[in-house]
C-alpha cells in the first residue's frame, strides 16, 4: 500500500502538486493520466523518493520514504522514470543484474542469476543481452529498463510511461506482463500512461490529474467516462463498449 | 505470494550466470596487459647506469646487491603504485562526474596539489615531506570539491566544455603557484616537483606510496557503488545507493591518490585520463571488471613510458613526465576526435 498524505511541491513559487492525498490499495494496476504538465511525474517522484516534496508525507506499507534507509525501500519499491539518459555503456545484461544490487550487494547468486535471466527472457532481451546499451533502439532500450526494475523484485513497481518507444507487440507484452505481476504475485503498479485505452483495458484504478491537483480516482469502470475524460484533457471523447472493454475515440 | 528476495546467505557458486558469460575480450585483455606488464618490469630492473644483467642476479655482488635493493626495486615499485593508482583514480573520477574527459589532471587536481607543496614548503620548510603530503592532500580535496561545486552551478551540455573549465581553473591555481614560487624563489624546484620522475626514487624515500595501493583496493571495494553512481542520482537512488556520499568518497579517494602521487614523484600528464578511456572503450563502464584491468594497464603505461625516458637518451634520463606527455597527448587529441565523430 501507498500513502501519499496531503504531498505539495512548487518550483520557483509555481505549484506542481497542490496538496495531494491518495491511497493506493495493495495488488493491481493502478494508471495515473493527466495532460502534460499535469504533475505526474512529479509525484511518482516524490512516492519514491527520488524528490522531496515541500510538505506533506509518504509511506510505502508504513514506511515513511523520506526516512527508511535507502536500501530497505530498495527491496520493497522500485521505480523507472520518464527519461533516462544514461552515459554509462553497460552491457544489457550488467544493467538487468544491477536490478539485483539491493538484495546481493553485487555478488549474484545462483537465484539472482535466474531471476536475471528470467527478465531478460521476458523482455525478449536474449539476443541482445550482451550488447552495449548505446548499441540499442529506443524501444529495446526501454525494455531494458523496464527489466532491470522488474528484476528488483519488489512489491511496488512505479512506471513513469514504461511504453515510451514501444512497438505494438512489446508494449501488449508489457501490460500483460504487469498484468501478470499483480494477479499472480499481489503486486501493486502504479504506471503514467498517455494513451487512456491502455489505462482503461488493463488497470484496476485510474488516478486522474490535472494542474497539480487530483481530478478523481477510482475503479476504471466508473471514471472511464466522456465527462472525467472531457475533464482531464479539454478533448471530446467518445466512450463506446467493445468486446467487453470501455474504449474512447476521440478522433470524431 | 512473493516477498522481496532478502540476501541469500546459502552457498553462493562462485561462478555465476553472469560470470559464465563473460565475453572472451576479457580474458585477452588482461593477458595483454599482464604481459606487456612482466616484459616492462623486468626491462625495467635492468635499465641504468649501475652494471646490473639478469644474470647478476644469480650471484650478485655487494655493490650489485645495493643497486637492486635501493634503486632499482624501489624504483619499480614506485611505478608500478603510481601507475595503477592514478589511473583508477581517474577511471573513479570520470565515472563520478559522468564526463569522461574528467580526470584528476583536467579538473585542475594537480595543480591544487602543487599549490599545496608550494605553500608547505614556505610554512614548514623543504624537506618535511609529511608536511608537503599534508598540505597537499588537503588542497586536492578542496580544489576538486570547487570543480565539483562549480559544474553543478554551470549548464554545460557539451562533454569537452567541462575538462575545457577544469583546464582553465588549473591554469588559475597554476599561475597563484607560479607567482608565490617567483617571490620566494622557488621556482626551479616547483617545475622539478611537478614534472613526473622517478630517478629520486630509493629506499627510504616513496614508501608513503604504499597509501595509494589502499585506497586503490578501497576504490575496488567499492567499485559496484560506483557503477551505480554513475548512471545517474535517479538509478542510484532507486538501487538503495546514497548517491552523494558515494560520489564524494570516490572523489575524496581520487583526490588523495593524486595528492599523494604528485608530492611523491610528480604529475604524470594524461595517465589519469587516456588509460581509463582506453579500458572502458575496449571493456565497457561495469567497473568490477574493468578497474583491475585499468590499474594494470595504468602500470603498464607508466612503465613504459619510463623504460623510454631512461633509454632515449641513455646514459642520461628525461623525465618520465615529458615521455607521458607525448604519449598521451596524442593519445588524448585521438580520443577527442573519436568523440566528436561518434557526437555526429
Ligand atoms: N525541474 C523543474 N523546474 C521547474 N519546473 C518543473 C521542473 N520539473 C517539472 N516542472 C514543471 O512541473 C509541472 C509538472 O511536471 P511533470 O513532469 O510532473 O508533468 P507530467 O504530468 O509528468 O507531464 P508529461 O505528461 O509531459 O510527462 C510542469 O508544468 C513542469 O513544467
Ligand atoms: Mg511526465
Amino acid at each position: 500500500m501507498i500513502e501519499i498524505e496531503s504531498v505539495s511541491k512548487s518550483y520557483g513559487g509555481v505549484r506542481v502538486l497542490d496538496d495531494v492525498s491518495l491511497t493506493i490499495p495493495t495488488g493491481g494496476i493502478t494508471s495515473l493520466i493527466g495532460a502534460n504538465g499535469a504533475g505526474k511525474s512529479t509525484l511518482l517522484s516524490v512516492a519514491s523518493r527520488l524528490l522531496p516534496a515541500d510538505s506533506g508525507r509518504v509511506r510505502v506499507d508504513g514506511m515513511d520514504v523520506a526516512t527508511t534507509p535507502g536500501p530497505v525501500l530498495a527491496r520493497r519499491l522500485a521505480v523507472l522514470r520518464q527519461e533516462n539518459a544514461m552515459s554509462v555503456r553497460l552491457t544489457v545484461r550488467e544493467l538487468v543484474a544491477f536490478g539485483r544490487f539491493p538484495h546481493s550487494g553485487g555478488r549474484l547468486t545462483r537465484e539472482d542469476s535466474r531471476q536475471v535471466d528470467e527478465a531478460l527472457a521476458w523482455f525478449e532481451l536474449g539476443p541482445l543481452a550482451d550488447r552495449h546499451l548505446d548499441q540499442l533502439s529506443g524501444g529495446q532500450r526501454q525494455r531494458a529498463y523496464v527489466a532491470m526494475v522488474m528484476c528488483q523484485g519488489t512489491d511496488h513497481v512505479l512506471l513513469d510511461e514504461p511504453l515510451n518507444n514501444l512497438d505494438m507487440r512489446h508494449a501488449v507484452q508489457m501490460m500483460r506482463m504487469l498484468r501478470g505481476m499483480a494477479d499472480e504475485l499481489e503486486r501493486t503498479v502504479v504506471l503514467v500512461v498517455h494513451d487512456v485505452n491502455v489505462a482503461s483495458c488493463y488497470s484496476d484504478r485510474i488516478v486522474a490529474m490535472r494542474e497539480g491537483q487530483l481530478v478523481a480516482e477510482g475503479p476504471t469502470s466508473e471514471l472511464m467516462t466522456p465527462e472525467l475524460l472531457r475533464k482531464v484533457f479539454d478533448v471530446e471523447v467518445e466512450v463506446h463498449e467493445l468486446a467487453g472493454r470501455r474504449i474512447g475515440v476521440p478522433w470524431s | 505470494m512473493t516477498r522481496t528476495t532478502g540476501r541469500r546467505s546459502g552457498a553462493a557458486p562462485a561462478l555465476s550466470g553472469q560470470a559464465r558469460r563473460r565475453r572472451g575480450v576479457q580474458r585477452w585483455h588482461v593477458a595483454v596487459a599482464l604481459g606487456a606488464l612482466a616484459l616492462a618490469a623486468s626491462a625495467s630492473l635492468f635499465v641504468g647506469v649501475g652494471d646490473l644483467t639478469p644474470a647478476d642476479l644469480l650471484d650478485p655482488d655487494e655493490a650489485q646487491a645495493r643497486v637492486l635493493w635501493t634503486s632499482r626495486v624501489p624504483r619499480l615499485l614506485a611505478i608500478l603504485l603510481a601507475g595503477s593508482a592514478m589511473a583508477v583514480a581517474g577511471l573513479v573520477m570520470m565515472h563520478l562526474t559522468r564526463n569522461r574527459f574528467v580526470s584528476p589532471q583536467t579538473a585542475g587536481t594537480t595543480e591544487w596539489v602543487g599549490l599545496g607543496i608550494v605553500v608547505a614548503t614556505l610554512s614548514f620548510g623543504g624537506t618535511s615531506v609529511l608536511g608537503k603530503m599534508t598540505i597537499g592532500v588537503a588542497f586536492a580535496l578542496v580544489g576538486t570539491a570547487f570543480f565539483v561545486w562549480l559544474l553543478q552551478r554551470l549548464v554545460l551540455t557539451d562533454v569537452v566544455v567541462v575538462p575545457l573549465v577544469g583546464i582553465l581553473l588549473g591554469g588559475v591555481v597554476s599561475a597563484v603557484t607560479t607567482f608565490l614560487a617567483y617571490r620566494f624563489d622557488l621556482l626551479q624546484s616547483v617545475d622539478v616537483w611537478m614534472n613526473g620522475d622517478f630517478s629520486g626514487v630509493l629506499a627510504g624515500r616513496y614508501e608513503l606510496l604504499w597509501l595509494v595501493l589502499a585506497a586503490t583496493v578501497v576504490a575496488y571495494l567499492w567499485a559496484d557503488r560506483f557503477s551505480v553512481a554513475g548512471m545517474g542520482e535517479s538509478f542510484a537512488i532507486n538501487l538503495g545507493v546514497p548517491y552523494t556520499r558515494v560520489v564524494m568518497v570516490g572523489l575524496a579517494i581520487s583526490s588523495i591518490v593524486t595528492a599523494i602521487i604528485v608530492v611523491s614523484v610528480g604529475s604524470i600528464p594524461f595517465l589519469g585520463l587516456v588509460v581509463p578511456n582506453l579500458v572502458t572503450l575496449a571493456m565497457g563502464d561495469n567497473l568490477r571488471r574493468v578497474l583491475p584491468v585499468t590499474a594494470l594497464t595504468g602500470a603498464a603505461f607508466v612503465l613504459v613510458c619510463d623504460v623510454l625516458a631512461r633509454t632515449i637518451r641513455y646514459p642520461y634520463e628525461v623525465p618520465v613526465g615529458m615521455i607521458g606527455g607525448v604519449v598521451g597527448g596524442v593519445l588524448f587529441v585521438w580520443l577527442l576526435l573519436r568523440a566528436r565523430n561518434r557526437a555526429l
